[in-house]
């Protein structure tokens, strides 16, 4: 009974992890309806950046945050302004062929400039240490991450409903022409939200590295993982992200537990089941 | 003229291959109100969308203050005191009122307006601002949109269509209530369906016609008769 519970406990601080894979995405789909494809990957360049800076300046990759997180918001700022704000209108389809594009070449610079060599970050003493709460061994690093993950979710749902920031996001994602008829430019808007959005990224990147290795071509997978997070969870509702990340985290270490093999499919399953029986996900947003 | 709030000059406007406004001259005075009329199609709804900025134009077909602005994006000609009540309220459905209005707000113009104000003119705006937009009746829609464009201290308010899809009573008491709104040293355009209720409340009036001008004047100086002519294209 306990190995079932410390595999539930396990699954729910995973799904921290997984809820900062997935709220970027959900941010961006929600302002902008941009599927961005290449989010897995900006995930995996946020990590190499906190590998170089960790590295270079020789401090902890907690503290690597501080570069990376303003890096990676500046860089999504340029990357709207300059490439995805150009390929939004009433299709669809150039968004999504581009985002696919950039992770073609995202993951083929990292690895021209960091070889497909695994890496990982080092966290130090953090990674191996563990608290005994009620006979389970929880670890330093998932209890934290899964915080993190809480902190992240409120401040992003804190913005998004009590500024004057976030009114403009809700005012662009209702209607874009109005929005800039009051004042809004659109493509700034949307660069802000990007910049946001890849804030997060730099936060998931960088505790991705220190729980795992990884290279150049895992950023595939972590949007997967996002994907699912955000579908489980209901679009455009934050803390419905979060829940859709425990669950998919919850039924991963289930899987485990029964097989190892059965890991990944464990997720994959429930997360085609709730798409099969709640379309919307299990907390759509209500508006109207 | 040194007052000229708002010129087109020769305004074409084009939806791909259709053009929609075919050499528009219009001239729009501090401090009056102007109405235009014309029937579906004749091009109002794109002559606002160009105003506005949602469509873009050559520089100089439209001037604001003596400055060229057809080229500006809609949120540069916001800033510079354009403001719309657009065609079927569209207030933003996920927003609250409060919020709506805030928004209205965004460019940081001063001047008389302020949520205070627009609560003061609209009270029971107040009672429900924190609620939904869309829980409002078409009326208090109209009330939100109206209200949200006079948060920007426009020198300049665009009205499209306001009375479309409200109760005739309803329509009366926003008719009722513009005076007072219009009376604040604004400037306005009405584009509007209600032929009568538009000359009632207007100085000049335009109409237009397949995308032209076919009549222009005092509304005390055009017949019931020129008007039929010019929105209907009848020739007497």
């Amino acid at each position: 009974m306990m190995e079932w519970t410390n595999a539930i406990v396990q699954g729910v601080l995973l799904g921290g992890l997984y809820a900062l894979f997935a709220a970027g995405l959900s941010l961006i789909f929600g302002v902008m309806r941009l599927v961005n494809i290449a989010h897995g990957d900006l995930i995996v360049l946020a990590a190499y950046f906190g590998l170089t800076t960790s590295v270079m300046l020789g401090v902890h990759p907690f503290a690597a945050l501080m570069v990376v997180v303003p890096l990676m918001a500046g860089l999504g700022y340029v990357l709207q302004r300059g490439l995805l704000n150009r390929t939004l209108g009433d299709d669809i389809l150039p968004p999504l062929l581009v985002t696919f594009g950039l992770s073609v070449i995202i993951q083929n610079a990292l690895l021209e400039s960091y070889s497909s060599d695994p890496q990982k970050l080092s966290g130090g003493a953090i990674e191996t240490a563990s608290l005994q709460i009620g006979g389970l061994a929880l670890g330093v690093l998932p209890l934290l991450t899964f915080g993190i993950a809480v902190v992240v979710i409120a401040l992003l749902q804190w913005i998004f409903y009590a500024t004057s920031l976030g009114r403009g996001f809700r005012a662009v994602s209702d209607n874009q022409d109005i929005a800039q008829i009051m004042g809004f430019n659109k493509a700034h808007v949307f660069g802000l939200a990007m910049a946001l959005a890849l804030a997060v990224t730099a936060i998931a990147g960088i505790l991705l590295g220190i729980r795992t290795s990884f290279d150049p071509s895992v950023g595939g997978g972590r949007l997967i993982f996002g994907f699912e997070a955000v579908i489980i969870g209901g679009l455009g509702n934050l803390w419905g992200t979060l829940a859709g990340g425990v669950i998919l985290g919850v039924a991963q270490t289930i899987g485990a537990k029964i097989d190892p093999g059965w890991q990944l499919l464990a997720g994959h399953i429930v997360f085609l089941i709730v798409l099969a029986v709640r379309p919307n996900g299990l907390f759509p947003r209500v508006d109207h | 003229m040194p007052d000229t709030l708002l010129a087109l000059n020769g305004l074409d406007a084009h939806y791909g291959d259709f053009q929609a406004l075919f050499g528009v001259d219009m001239e729009v005075h501090a401090g009056e109100v102007i109405s235009i009329i014309g029937a579906n199609g004749a091009g109002k709804t794109t002559l606002m969308r160009s105003i506005t900025g949602l469509m873009r134009n050559t520089a100089e077909q439209i001037n604001h203050l003596g400055q060229p602005i057809g080229r500006l994006r809609a949120d540069q000609v916001a800033h510079r005191g354009i403001a719309m009540v657009p065609e079927g309220r569209q207030l933003f459905p996920s927003l609250s009122i409060e919020e709506n209005l805030l928004v209205g707000g965004k460019v940081g113009r001063t001047g008389p307006w302020s949520l205070s104000k627009v609560y003061d003119m609209f009270p029971i705006l107040a009672e429900r601002k924190g609620q939904k937009s869309m829980s409002l009746s078409g009326g208090q829609q109209q009330m939100v949109a109206i209200g949200r464009a006079l948060m920007a201290n426009p020198d300049l308010i665009l009205f499209d269509e306001i009375s479309l899809g409200l109760a005739p009573v309803v329509i009366s008491d926003i008719y009722k209530a513009l005076p007072d709104i219009i009376g604040e040293g604004m400037t306005a355009m009405l584009v509007e369906q209600d032929i009568s209720r538009a000359l009632q409340v207007s100085s000049r009036v335009y109409c237009l016609q397949e995308g032209r001008v076919s009549l222009e004047g005092r509304t005390g100086d055009v017949s019931r008769d020129d008007i039929t002519a010019a929105y209907f294209g009848v020739t007497t």
